[in-house]
């Protein structure tokens, strides 16, 4: 298992065309994504690396069922931001109940729109903004890697699920990781805006349905309340999978903006000092450095007996 | 304004004691905004009072009669046509106006005028004070607070109502209620009207008061609002509702819809934008390739400074707690992530090399980049060559082709004043501090005003050109044998050919306009086979001489 996306899901992508679309799809294909057909308005009838291309998502999606009987997993969206919102209500509506929606500056009402959308028809999404998700030794969606080669290089196969606020550190945990012996069972990047689709909490409660997963390593950062969030659920016992997190922006003192009576609703969540200690006091482990988190990571799989590894 | 730091003839400044003008307030009245800098964590832009008033006044709602005003004398022409006594306030991105002395009351226009010349000659943080809101003086019964965010966890708008009073409001968390709002911007009348029975507000008043709450909340919508507050929405004793206090930040990824409100950065900074933070977004917006970002930062007295190059937000701030931990204080925030093109790294290496004072350049995010890190490389290593690097950079380029990615860099920037070195995603950020540091300290001499300067064939007759996006193409051609022909053709990606023993366009004028990328990787190569006889000219307005 793995959560979101492994090689059996059938994926479409919207925007394959242009030129980030057809890039991350070669990775996508190239990695083990079981990528079925594309849609760009207007350009139904092309192909994309041997893929059709349809102009709507529900003929891609009646393409996929009838010619080779898959129903449409997920959709992955590469279209510009101010189109975000028509596309994913498109694919929404189309019947894709998983979504990753790769571009950064979706405007905030129009994510707000997209989750309601999908909350309606009991679909979800990753992002806006996102890196994507990758499963190791079975399918990516977006472009964690980069290239298929490297992914296959950096990422080992195990128990450990990755979520992670920022997208080039979700490949650095997954590296850091590798390179100190453990595999994972899915990497997500939630996305950099404030409005995303599956927050960390709830990819976490995903991870402690997983089979696979044993345990999560958190890359959060200052701001929000996805962590305190998170903490709130290990508390409550509703995540037992060990935790093991790391929280950055140290650096960063408290902006003016808290004085904001807007923060009234944060509770004064939001500082790195705060997360760290609500992580800690629900039992997480939390690396001071992000140079410990491997050996963090190591040391509470020992503790709990966990393989390091699937692979030989 | 004139931001003096940022002059070219600014002095360079002593190593060790950094001090800018203007950053010894700074340091003290506000904190290392990093989070303002990462635009990507809150982005937003913020609409002043007599602005917010403006459009609730269009939305139907009550705003006191009244006018900003820029000088004494208008202020005193304004309480003169209000004919009533009036209330002046700041203009400014705070709260707590009254307890800084930001707001003063008159009876009369002189007494308008003289508490304007005095309001006008603050500053909030480093903001000066521009304006002032000269407004009739209102005859308030009752405070209502009320405040439209996004929270996020919900992905929902929400209203959070006080019915006791606005003053304090922050402090009295328990007394406020949550009534939600529809993602269209409506909301529950009742919900309020009840809220409000419970208050001292007269019954009469109450459905009015629902319908101003109500018209808040479709404004907010309308203007893609991050958040609207208003505070107080009062009652007067003549029975009117008023809105009399008012703060406004729009979604800044959605101010290219809101053209008719005059946005002018749609970035939160703690300080009014630097000479080099508007170059930076003139950058930004005319190139769309990956994502920029440039935001100077108020400096901690007493310690190293360097200019800072992170990709990334994840990887930069943890980049940045490495070099702080270091014993360094930086002097920007960058970020150049999302695949951005070859000249957007090249610029925002320029724009961080323009801070006078600091003493290396650092640059590194999350090391492990999808990205492909030799477009970085060439960027870094063209402006460093300009600009003959006199401070030490070490430049974390982890991630997909980095190997290639450091010898482009470390053989490019051989013979230059000062070290540049290259690391790979094997290397801990902190490992690069550690080594950053030591490269600071073995470099003895003092930060020096660094000059860019252009080959000569540049704008000489007899040299070959071509215009690209943003900039022009010079090959000497003169100095081109069939060697250095060969060379310029064959690192070209296609782009050139040899016509008469010379490297000249093999693709029309509209092609090769957005290849900046593949044209600086030639430059680059050229110049590390001894033969640099192509360059790219690319100018950066407000800082180089532009035509």
């Amino acid at each position: 298992m793995a959560i979101i996306i492994d090689e059996k899901k059938s994926v479409i992508v919207q925007g394959i065309t242009g030129r980030e679309g057809r890039a991350r799809t070669k990775l996508m294909k190239e990695f083990g994504t079981n990528v079925v057909a594309g849609c760009t308005p207007g350009k139904g009838g092309d192909s994309v690396l041997d893929i059709p291309v349809y102009d709507t998502v529900l003929e891609a999606c009646n393409y996929a069922e009838s010619y080779m009987g898959e129903k449409v997993d997920v959709s992955v969206i590469f279209v510009p931001a101010a189109l975000v919102k028509a596309a994913a209500i498109e694919a929404i509506e189309a019947g894709v109940k998983m979504l990753l929606l790769v571009p950064d500056r979706v405007p905030v009402w129009d994510a707000m729109e997209i989750y309601a959308a999908a909350q309606a028809s009991g679909a979800r999404f990753v992002g806006p903004n996102t890196l994507g998700v990758l499963s190791p030794g079975k399918a990516v969606i977006g472009m964690i890697g980069g290239r298929a080669q490297s992914a296959r290089e950096w990422f080992r196969v195990g128990h450990v699920g990755i979520i992670s606020r920022s997208g080039g550190m979700t490949s650095s945990c997954g590296y850091y990781l590798g390179r100190a012996g453990v595999g994972l069972s899915t990497l997500v990047h939630v996305g950099g805006d404030s409005i995303l689709g599956l927050r960390i909490p709830e990819v976490a409660l995903m991870f402690e349905e997983d089979p696979q997963t044993r345990a999560m390593v958190i890359f959060g950062e200052i701001g929000g309340s996805q962590e305190e969030q998170l903490a709130e659920l290990i508390a409550q016992r509703r995540i037992t999978k060990p935790v093991i997190a790391y929280i950055g922006g140290a650096a960063a003192k408290e902006g003016t903006r808290f004085s904001h009576a807007g923060a009234i609703i944060e509770g004064g969540k939001g500082t790195h000092a705060g997360k760290v200690k609500a992580l800690r006091a629900a039992g997480a482990t939390v690396a001071e450095a992000f140079g410990d988190l491997p050996a963090a990571t190591v040391e509470v799989l020992d503790r709990h007996a966990i393989p390091l590894c699937l692979e030989p | 304004m004139v931001d003096r730091r940022n002059a070219p003839d600014a002095p360079p400044l002593s190593r060790g004691s950094p001090r800018r003008e203007g950053s010894a307030e700074r340091s003290a009245s506000t904190a290392p905004c990093i989070r303002c800098a990462l635009g990507k964590v809150i982005s937003l832009a913020r609409l002043h009072e007599y602005q917010g008033k403006r459009l609730l006044r269009e939305a139907g709602l009550n705003v006191p009669r009244g006018a900003a005003a820029s000088s004494a004398d208008e202020a005193r022409r304004i309480a003169r046509e209000l004919a009533s006594p009036v209330v002046i306030k700041i203009q400014a991105w705070t709260t707590g106006r009254k307890a800084m002395g930001g707001v003063a009351f008159a009876s009369t226009p002189d007494e308008a005028a003289q508490a304007a010349q005095r309001l006008l000659s603050m500053k909030v943080g480093a903001f000066p004070v521009e304006q002032v809101l000269v407004e009739e003086q209102l005859p308030i019964e009752h405070e209502v607070f009320v405040s439209l965010s996004i929270d996020d966890a919900a992905r929902r708008p929400v209203l959070l109502l006080g019915v006791s009073g606005g003053t304090g409001i922050e402090e009295r968390a328990e007394q406020v209620a949550r009534i939600s709002v529809g993602i269209d911007g409506t909301l529950d009348r009742a919900a309020i009207v009840s809220r409000l029975a419970a208050s001292r507000i007269s019954s009469t008043l109450h459905t009015p008061l629902a319908d101003a709450v109500a018209k808040v909340a479709a404004l907010a919508r309308r203007i893609e609002a991050r958040s609207v507050e208003v505070n107080p929405l009062v009652t007067t004793r003549d029975g009117r509702i008023v809105a009399a206090d008012c703060r406004m930040t729009i979604d800044d990824y959605a101010v290219f819809r809101h053209a008719d409100l005059g946005i002018d950065i749609a970035r939160e900074l703690d300080h009014p934008p630097t000479a080099l933070e508007r170059i930076a977004y003139a950058i930004e917006q005319a190139d769309h390739r990956g994502t920029f970002y440039f935001a100077q930062l108020p400096i901690e007295a007493g310690k190293p400074v360097i200019g800072f190059h992170g990709a990334g937000g994840g990887g930069s701030m943890m980049s940045m707690d490495a070099i702080t931990a270091a014993g360094f204080a930086i002097a920007n925030f960058t970020d150049t992530s999302g695949n951005p093109s070859v000249a957007k790294v090249y610029r925002a290496a320029r724009i961080i090399l323009a801070q006078p004072g600091i003493v290396g350049y650092f640059g590194s995010g999350s090391g492990v980049a999808s990205q492909e890190q030799f477009h970085s490389a060439y960027g870094l290593a063209k402006a460093f060559l300009e600009m003959s690097l006199a401070i030490p950079a070490v430049i974390r380029l982890g991630g997909n082709s980095e190997d290639r990615a450091v010898e482009i860099l470390e053989d490019a920037c051989r013979g230059l004043p000062a070290p540049v070195r290259g690391f790979r995603k094997d290397d801990t950020p902190a490992a690069c501090a550690a080594h950053f540091h030591k490269l600071v300290q073995q470099c003895s001499a003092r930060p020096a005003t660094m000059q860019r300067r252009v080959p000569d064939f540049v704008g000489r007759p007899d040299s070959y050109s071509f215009a690209i996006t943003g900039g022009r193409v010079w090959i000497d051609h003169a100095a081109c044998d069939a060697a250095a022909t060969q060379l310029v053709v064959q690192h070209s990606a296609g782009l050139l050919r040899e016509q008469g023993g010379k490297p000249v366009l093999a693709v029309s004028e509209e092609e090769i306009a957005g290849k900046d990328s593949e044209l600086i990787a030639c430059e680059i190569e050229c110049r590390r086979a001894g033969r640099p006889v192509l360059f790219v000219d690319l100018p950066i307005a407000g800082l180089d001489k532009t035509q």
